[in-house]
């Protein structure tokens, strides 16, 4: 079709022109992504400018940079983000833990290894809505497992829950024990690269194991590591189900991250406005980490070539 | 892959022993919700919790059927239509997707534009973006237009949500194709269309497949958007599963525990022939090996 029609010229020869190839095959997808992505960040960015709530009927009025300035000098909104960095933070480093030993458990082949690595790869395919409801079932006072374990060891009933530091905790377990399978399979692939020939010269050299470690392993999965932290990061930051279901946010806001904060405000308060404004400052977030995240991408990929 | 962990070393039976156990532990939240699937409502809230008991199949049933107490006739629950609308929903944009994204990516492979590492950073960005993020201007604009509890409305925002990671996934398959084959057609005739139809999507099918199986389960397990977007009629199951948590009766642990055990099994399968992909599923396509 596209040479039958280049040659009858008009609109449809320019739009064919193989000069325009690759403009043609991408509209569509730039296309679905401006009209569902694009414009309504552009919507929002309008409306973060002006006192509009979905809830009222009067006419919004310009308030310029008054939300923004509301939003970052709210001491709310800082300890919201305080709570999303000490979740974000002990979660990616807790999955760094986690997978790495996971990962070099696994670095060794051995029979039926597809089929036991299954038993660690299986949490990162569920959803976070199971993963949510069941948590939220062990943590249960009564009749959850973690309770019931832990009173072996305490005196009172143990409520895990209950106390701002024990519910940051549970989330934070159940998002490690979520995503540490995904360190892990970062972490293998920077093992499998390691040629064996340096650890026989290490081990003709008598060097201790830590040492071999960290001149020899350590620098072939640092790079990898890095995509690991930032790539967690980026998604931990996003944190929203586990929290919705496991604490909705409390004991209080104990637990409220920027992401159950920005559903509260814009869909609970109806602020719209407000919400906008804090929804682009973590967009501008975002965008930061998602640089810094393909920069290690590209080093890694000029480090490997 | 298999050749090069040899290359680390080779262990024996004894270690499949010891990684099974280490596993195990790890699998072990899992395992327990296989067990509450099993269980009845009694067992599912014993105190102390029941690792032993007589299995029932009764929560699978009540996952489809749920019997009247006052005229003991079994009647269709709604979760049917759920499955049926999560995995419809979920097999229409992720299709619509692929095929969006495939092109694309073979355009930012082949024809960069102008700016082509712009495009691919904007296109990254709307998916590491937090959904709540651009939700509140969606759902203003879902409620104008009336596409709000509509199939298309999510059907059509599951598409934008699956194209990022379409494009940057089956480009990574892209890159990693010879040119030169496809030159070598090239001077024997083939036409463009030839070239991506007969040359390129035939090799990278199985990625293509990968793309495939990987968005059907980030998509089907979606929630923030499900929950504000979707009505009585397009409701998916993890928006389902989450409303019978505040329930007044108390949460039957069992029937959900039966509903993540369905769900579980094709993910389950599909993770063990997915495996030597995984990696690259879930980075996007970033990191490759």
């Amino acid at each position: 079709m596209a040479d039958a029609a280049s040659t009858q010229g008009g609109f449809g020869a320019w739009l064919l022109d193989p000069k325009r190839r690759g403009a043609l095959l991408v509209t569509p997808a730039l296309t679905i992504l401006f009209v569902m992505n694009i414009f309504p960040l552009m919507w929002s960015f309008g409306l973060s400018f002006f006192n509009y709530k979905a809830t009222s009927t009067r006419v919004p009025k310009f308030k310029g940079l008054d939300n923004y300035a509301d939003v970052l000098t709210d001491e709310k909104v800082w300890e919201r983000f305080q709570t999303t960095a000490i979740i974000v933070g002990s979660s990616v480093l807790l999955q760094l833990i986690v997978g790495f030993l996971l990962a070099l458990l696994f670095a060794k082949e051995f029979p039926m290894r597809r089929i036991v690595l299954m038993l660690v790869l299986t949490p990162m395919m569920l959803s976070f809505v199971s993963v949510g409801v069941f948590f939220k079932l062990f943590y249960e006072p009564t009749f959850g497992i973690v309770s019931y374990v832990m009173n072996f060891f305490t005196t009172d009933n143990f409520v895990m829950l209950a106390t701002p530091a024990g519910a940051i905790a549970g989330i934070v377990i159940a998002d490690a024990w979520m995503w540490s399978p995904f360190v892990m399979l970062l972490v293998l692939a920077g093992l499998v690269s390691v040629p064996k020939y340096l650890y026989e010269a290490a081990e003709i050299d008598r060097a201790s194991k830590w040492r071999s470690f960290w001149t020899i392993t350590f620098p072939y999965i640092k790079s990898l590591l890095l995509l690991a932290v930032l790539f967690r990061t980026i998604e931990t930051f996003k944190l929203f189900d586990i929290v919705y279901i496991i604490t909705e946010g409390g004991p209080g806001s104990s637990t409220e991250t920027i992401a159950v904060y920005l559903y509260r405000t814009g869909f609970q308060f109806f602020k719209t406005s407000q919400s906008s404004a804090l929804a682009y400052i973590v967009l501008f977030i975002v965008i930061v980490l998602t640089n810094l995240y393909l920069y290690a991408v590209n080093r890694r990929e000029a480090e490997v070539s | 892959m298999a050749r090069r962990h040899r290359e680390i070393g080779k262990a024996g039976w004894g270690y499949t022993a010891m990684t099974t156990v280490v596993g195990f532990i790890y699998f072990f939240p899992v395992f327990w919700i296989i067990l509450t699937a099993f269980k009845t409502r009694t067992d599912a809230l014993a105190v102390p919790p029941k690792l032993f008991f007589t299995p029932t199949f009764d929560n699978f049933v009540s996952v489809f059927f749920r019997k009247s107490i006052t005229t003991g006739t079994s009647q269709a629950t709604d979760m049917a239509l759920y499955f049926f609308n999560s995995i419809f929903i979920a097999g229409v944009s992720v299709t619509a997707a692929l095929i969006v994204g495939t092109l694309a990516a073979y355009a930012f492979s082949r024809y960069p534009l102008r700016g082509n590492d712009t495009y691919l950073f904007i296109i990254l960005t709307t998916r590491m973006l937090p959904p709540i993020v651009v939700i509140i201007p969606i759902f203003l604009m879902f409620r104008l237009s009336g596409l709000a509890g509509s199939y298309w409305g999510i059907i059509l925002l599951y598409t934008a949500f699956n194209i990022p990671f379409s494009v940057w996934l089956v480009k990574s398959f892209f890159d990693e194709l010879n040119p030169e084959i496809e030159d070598a057609a090239r001077m024997d005739g083939a036409t463009e269309r030839r070239v991506f139809f007969r040359f390129c999507i035939p090799q990278i099918l199985a990625g293509l497949s990968a793309t495939f199986v990987f968005g059907l389960i980030l998509t089907w397990n979606e929630f923030l958007f499900a929950l504000l977007l979707t009505g009585v009629e397009t409701r998916t199951v993890p928006v389902a599963m989450a409303r019978t948590m505040g329930g007044e009766v108390g949460v039957d642990y069992g029937l959900l525990a039966a509903i993540v055990t369905l769900f579980l099994i094709p993910i389950f399968f599909v993770t063990f022939l997915l495996q030597n992909q995984l990696l690259r599923g879930v980075t996007f396509g970033t990191v490759k090996k």
